[in-house]
């Protein structure tokens, strides 16, 4: 039987755990400062101190997302792993299993105590940025894609095409979100499909959206335009199957219908809002002389909105997708607040502090505040990466 | 300016009528009702006996007509149901179906009746918008003096140490999530155990009597929250404005510094803040929502959360409503506003 480890017993296991990070971490600033002249607006990052502590936070957890996650490293125990002899110890306890044999690969101590179920919370923590990490850039991706393709002709055409395309977009925006959560999340909804439906829709954006992106570029060199589109097509429409309808002829891609739920919810209140920026950016952006200067050429509308409009919108652009990913991490916790986000035995962290935060009176505090300090220091990195971008690009 | 009023009041009744129709739809999805009646009757209904209590009262007729009748537009069902009784849904609780009016939808100011609360719609509606009023009222307070101040300090010389001090301030208060914040402000102001006791970790007892000591923390975390983006705002619009040509003219006049902020640059540094302040309503609505579940003040967003767990129809299409004025109204106070503080505006 071990003791009881001391406050810094607690934080030299913490940082030992986190090695594998803390190297890949200086590795990555090492070769990125030593090149930065070469490597453009990600290199002028490193010239902004707030940009690089930016950089380092997200890098933090995305290199332990990876760790943890592909060759599972960094966490002591199993998240899901439950000792009754270990309910809502304090930080440091050795570790010992009441029922079944102790696993041998677990570690000798809850680094940061144990939940109120006997779970590790430092495990947990590790477990639930692989989720955050996953989910909360691609659908955000996926969102851009939507706003994308849809705000650009809005902003370019205008008409009755943008009336009526604005009038959808304020209408999502108006519903109050965590109602929207409820109507598209709960066991009922799902069990008619509509997610599915949604997500048959919305996914197709991207697909839609490469093609036109290559066949707008290369649509007077057939043969190159044509291998590219195959490639998107065959490739796009597969995942497409896969990940929307769950029928992937080849059985490798299979997305769980839990999780798609909670992304297509996600891709789709993002997505109005996206909407409109690319929408305002595009109504600014077509007045330009080189907008007109195209059309003389006798570019094709979409040429000029993909390859001379975008382009030029990129800046704001790329702030906006920083700040989102933090935002949609925010919203992934907030469903999880409200028991509306994935499986309720999963490690994440707004499901975490929600349990946590009822044991907050009766003085246990380890539960509910190494999730929120997680969360807390992701979104403040994707802020300052935002600012630091933002303002290295404006120095041009 | 009338005729711009008249049209935009058109596009938000539009707009209001495609989300109720939209929130009804969902709501009536037949395994939602199935919730619905199980938490009325019992857990262990038979899907028979489901059945059975939905078309006693009135659910299984088809969603148009009962969207119709909810609006006000058809007159209320009047079912006898298999227990031989006859229900209508114009009839109050105890009173006689002869003496029941045909017609009771919103058009006749009846949001109906709250199957979890088992009140009338609008009287819930009516308290539980006070409750969050206050709540929102003291936030405004917190929030935007106190966002103004840190922007327009931070925006005055960009870049300088006090910037970077407030922009680090204000980023961190908006990257934490209400839900975190509240949760350590909980557990550094309110536990007992380290602590330091000031202030009660809910506000419970804030619903009948309003002290300092209840009411402060949940003001706080959603006035921390919003206050970072409204800082950010005024800083970049206010920097701006420091860099233009009329603020130098007036520094090599001879105008002192604080002159030309406070008689120069602000005014034509408050457009954005003010458009930003507006949009923060409707977003202040979700943000109630956790604020008041974490706190456990039950006002409008613990009503929204209630009625959307128990698939409450007529109480959320009603919360939809509400939800929908606000965005819109907002949003036009913001565009008129914008008029009265830069006149060469137009919004028409």
């Amino acid at each position: 039987m071990n003791d009881a480890l001391s406050w810094g017993g607690i934080i030299t296991q913490i940082i030992l755990q986190f090695m594998p990070t803390l190297i890949a971490l200086v590795i990555t600033f090492a070769v990125s400062i030593t090149y930065k002249r070469k490597l453009g607006l990600y290199g002028k990052l490193f010239d902004s101190t707030i940009g690089m502590i930016g950089l380092a936070l997200v890098l933090f957890w995305v290199y332990t997302a990876v760790f943890a996650g592909v060759f599972d490293l960094i966490a002591t125990h199993d998240p899901l792993d439950q000792s009754a002899s270990m309910k809502k110890k304090l930080p440091g306890t050795p570790y010992t299993k009441l029922i079944g044999t102790p696993d041998p690969e677990a570690g000798a101590y809850y680094l940061l105590g144990g939940d109120n179920l006997g779970r590790d919370v430092f495990s947990r923590v590790i477990a639930g940025s692989i989720k955050v990490i996953l989910i909360a850039p691609f659908a955000t991706i996926f969102a851009f894609m939507v706003g994308i393709t849809l705000g650009l002709p809005a902003g370019y055409y205008g008409g009755k095409f943008d009336t009526v395309l604005s009038f959808i977009a304020n209408l999502v925006l108006a519903f109050p979100v965590i109602l929207l959560f409820y109507l598209l999340v709960t066991p009922e909804i799902v069990l008619t499909g509509i997610p599915v439906y949604m997500a048959g829709v919305l996914f197709i954006f991207p697909v839609i959206f490469l093609v036109i992106l290559w066949n707008s570029r290369y649509h007077t060199q057939p043969a190159k335009r044509n291998v590219y589109l195959a490639v998107t097509l065959v490739i796009g429409l597969w995942a497409y199957l896969g990940i929307a309808w769950d029928m992937d002829p080849l059985g490798i891609i299979s997305f769980p219908p839990n999780l798609l739920v909670v992304f297509v919810s996600v891709v789709f209140v993002n997505s109005p809002t996206v909407f409109r920026i690319v929408r305002g950016l595009a109504l600014d952006i077509k007045t330009r002389d080189y907008v007109a200067a195209a059309q003389t050429r006798g570019e094709g509308p979409w040429y000029i909105m993909l390859w001379e409009i975008l382009p030029n919108a990129r800046g704001p652009l790329l702030v906006d997708f920083c700040l989102r990913i933090g935002y949609t991490t925010i919203l992934l916790g907030t469903l999880g607040f409200f028991g509306l986000g994935l499986e309720s035995e999963s490690a994440d962290w707004g499901k975490m502090i929600i349990d946590g935060r009822r044991l907050l009176s009766a003085n246990i505090l380890h539960i509910a505040i190494p999730p929120a300090l997680a969360l807390l220091t992701l979104v403040l990195g994707l802020n300052f990466l935002a600012d630091g971008l933002r303002e290295e690009s404006l120095r041009d | 300016m009338g005729k711009f009023i008249l049209r935009r009041v058109g596009v938000m009744l539009l707009t209001a009528l495609c989300l109720t129709f939209i929130v009804f739809f969902l709501t009536n999805l037949y395994p939602n009702l199935e919730k619905l009646a199980k938490t009325q009757g019992n857990f262990r209904m038979s899907d028979g006996e489901v059945a059975t209590y939905l078309n006693n009262n009135g659910y299984l007729q088809p969603t148009i007509v009962k969207y119709g009748q909810w609006l006000g537009f058809l007159p209320g069902y009047v079912i006898e149901g298999t227990d031989g009784n006859i229900r209508a849904k114009c009839a109050a609780p105890g009173q006689p179906i002869e003496e029941a009016p045909r017609f009771c939808g919103v058009l006749q100011g009846e949001w109906g009746r709250s199957t979890v609360i088992k009140e009338d719609v609008g009287k819930i509606i009516r308290e539980k918008l006070a409750l969050t009023g206050i709540l929102m009222f003291w936030v405004m307070l917190l929030m935007v003096p106190s966002a103004l101040i840190i922007g327009v300090l931070a925006g005055m010389r960009e870049g300088s140490r006090t910037d970077r001090t407030l922009s680090t301030f204000s980023i961190a208060t908006t990257a934490t999530p209400e839900y975190v914040s509240g949760v350590l402000f909980i557990a550094i102001f309110a536990s007992s155990a380290v602590g330091l006791k000031w202030f009660k970790g809910t506000a419970t007892t804030a619903m009948d009597n309003i002290t300092f000591e209840n009411f402060f923390l949940p003001v706080l975390t959603i006035a921390a929250y919003g206050m970072g983006y409204i800082a950010r705002m005024t800083r970049a619009s206010m920097a701006e404005v420091m860099t233009s040509q009329y603020i130098r003219t007036a520094r090599l006049k001879g105008v002192s510094f604080g002159n030309i902020v406070l008689k120069h640059a602000l005014r034509n540094a408050l457009i954005a803040p003010f458009t930003v302040i507006m949009l923060q309503f409707p977003w202040l609505l979700n943000g109630v929502v956790i604020v008041e579940t974490l706190f456990n003040y039950k006002g409008f967003g613990w009503v929204l959360v209630l009625a959307a767990g128990n698939n409450d129809i007529e109480l959320l299409l009603a919360v939809s409503v509400i939800s929908v004025i606000v965005v819109l109204v907002t949003q036009l106070i913001s565009d008129i506003g914008y008029v009265y503080l830069n006149p060469r505006i137009s919004v028409t």
